[in-house]
């Protein structure tokens, strides 16, 4: 009974309603925390009253629906204080552009005084129309604690002016950790950051936004094949590439292009078009041996070149830039560029798979398998964790079985460069 | 019904059946069977309704205490007497006997190894103490 009227809503619909009506209220003034509790109860009114009674204007309903809850709370408010207060006369919702109201909330949720965790549940809730409850399972925590981490970070925001631009960057860092927190079986919060991004390139021009998205594209497009059907992680240079999803490389090919368009040389492209870029080169690879690496060592130097002190601020794009020199100038130059890295990454996983898989490239199997197994006992993940076993063990039978299979996997394509 | 937590571990525990390798150093089909073994255990447990929770930890461990008033917590993060116990993860099932915890462990314990061979592992099995009084 209950299911029924909530299945022929959309949905969706409803979902992208949230930030714009949400967006409109914070708009004229009202408490950021005060307001979102009124729209949950606007929605919980709507999912009851919409199957009998659906509404010309969705969107003025929630928002006029919204706005009487506000009102009920305030002179519940003031009646609880004694004191006398005016009951707010609000005009009727005006058109609002879509693209500013996105903006707004994201500059809410991912105000910098609250902690990314609390950034990333807000958004998500807020901006992107989650429940608490699917939040809650996406991050494998009790929805009772998601729900105090939400309504914690509202009363930080309380009382705070958020009708001012916020901070791009910290948004834009957000929108990638929602991305790389990866899916499970019922949230897929990579599609959801990517959703969100989109909206967020048509709120503004800043190129960095694009960059963002078309890196997210760029890399959601090798999902399908980056786990067989067993769950096993499955390594770029032996994913099959035709389950790679082209229509995603496209769009993500387009959108890069359009921020580099932007680019000028007092404004070199930031951090996320590089890496974008970088993406892009591996998608356009038809095989694992014709990626072009010089190009990607090439963004890789900007990559790096974005950063005063690159090993101690972004030692990711270090050990990235390694593997790239590694396949350019050979494997014993990638070793030695994570030499450099020891000190600051030598404690994890990733620091020695990489260095795992430039022995391999060397040849040099008994290396590359010890490497692999000190990765392995680093990794914080089981699914790369059981990927990083397998490859110490493989290494290891190669070695085992002789220098045929070595042989094999040497690289083929280490020509002297020019 | 009564939970039961399946621990792992990394080290410790009574005298190992015998002795066997890292898994790293296992035959590639063999690391295969044998975590397609521990897949197949969460995916038993799902399918007959008592499996609640399966995490695993990694090897590192840090011990930490209270440093006193206005003083930094004290750590001590290695390293430790290799004979200390160190969990690996564990199974939380939610069965109907304790008879039925110890099968489940067992069965966990014959897991493939080099060879195929059962690893004979021991496992830990712990009950997990109700919320709720006892009924008179």
């Amino acid at each position: 009974m209950v299911d029924e009227p909530v299945r022929s809503l959309d949905e969706g619909a409803l979902r992208a309603l949230v930030p714009r009506v949400l967006a409109g209220l914070v708009r004229r003034g009202e408490d950021f925390d005060a307001a979102e509790d009124a729209l949950q109860e606007a929605l919980l009114e709507a999912l009851r009253v919409w199957p009998e009674h659906p509404p010309h204007d969705p969107r003025a309903w929630l928002t006029t629906v919204a706005m009487r809850r506000l009102v009920d709370a305030r002179r519940s408010e003031a009646a609880r204080q004694r004191r006398e207060e005016t009951t707010h006369a609000e005009p009727p919702p005006g058109p609002a552009e879509e693209g500013d109201d996105t903006l707004v909330l994201l500059f809410c949720c991912c105000h910098p005084d609250l902690a990314p965790a609390s950034q990333v549940a807000l958004t998500l809730r807020a901006v992107g129309g989650l429940t608490t409850r699917e939040i809650a399972d996406a991050f494998y925590v009790p929805e009772a604690t998601m729900a105090q981490r939400i309504s914690r970070a509202k009363r930080t925001l309380r009382g705070r002016r958020l009708d001012q631009p916020g901070d791009l960057a910290v948004v834009l860092r957000v929108l990638y950790l929602i991305y790389t927190a990866g899916h499970t079986d019922r949230v897929d919060l990579a599609g959801e950051a990517i959703r969100l991004a989109r909206q967020l390139t048509l709120a503004t021009q800043e190129p960095e936004a694009r960059g963002l998205l078309a890196l997210m594209l760029l890399n959601h497009a090798r999902l399908p094949a980056r786990l067989d059907a067993e769950g096993r992680i499955v390594t770029l240079d032996r994913q099959d590439r035709s389950l790679w999803d082209t229509r995603q490389i496209a769009e993500g090919v387009r959108v890069l292009q359009s921020a580099l368009a932007m680019q000028t040389d007092e404004r070199p492209p930031g951090r996320y078009q590089v890496e974008a870029a970088i993406a892009a080169l591996h998608d356009d690879a038809a095989s694992a041996g014709e990626t072009d690496w010089p190009q990607i060592l090439a963004w890789y130097d900007d990559l790096v070149a974005l950063t005063e002190d690159p090993v101690r601020e972004d030692p990711a794009a270090v050990l990235g830039r390694a593997v790239a020199v590694g396949h350019v100038l050979g494997a014993a130059a990638g070793l030695r560029e994570t030499d450099r890295l020891r000190d600051v990454l030598g404690e994890r996983h990733r620091w020695h798979a990489v260095r795992g898989h430039l022995h391999e490239l060397a040849g040099d199997l008994p290396a590359a398998a010890t490497a692999y197994a000190e990765a392995a006992r680093r990794a914080t993940n089981v699914a790369e964790r059981d990927h990083l076993v397998r490859q110490a063990a493989r290494a290891r039978a190669d070695r085992a079985t002789g220098s045929l299979t070595a042989r094999r996997t040497r690289p083929t394509w280490s020509r002297p460069r020019p | 019904m009564p939970k039961y937590l399946l621990l792992k571990h990394y080290r410790g525990g009574p005298e190992p059946h015998h002795p066997f390798p890292p898994m790293d150093q296992w035959a590639p089909e063999d690391v295969e069977a044998h975590m397609a073994f521990l897949r197949n255990v969460s995916a038993m447990l799902e399918e007959s309704g008592e499996y609640v929770d399966g995490q695993a930890l990694t090897p590192e461990r840090t011990w930490v205490r209270y440093g006193g008033p206005g003083a930094a917590p004290v750590t001590t993060d290695g390293p430790h007497p290799e004979t200390s116990d160190l969990i690996a993860g564990w199974y939380m099932v939610d069965v109907e006997s304790r008879e039925r915890a110890l099968e489940i462990a067992a069965h966990v314990s014959s897991e493939p190894g080099p060879g195929g061979e059962p690893l004979y592992e021991w496992i830990d099995v712990r009950e997990v103490m109700s919320g709720a009084p006892a009924e008179d």
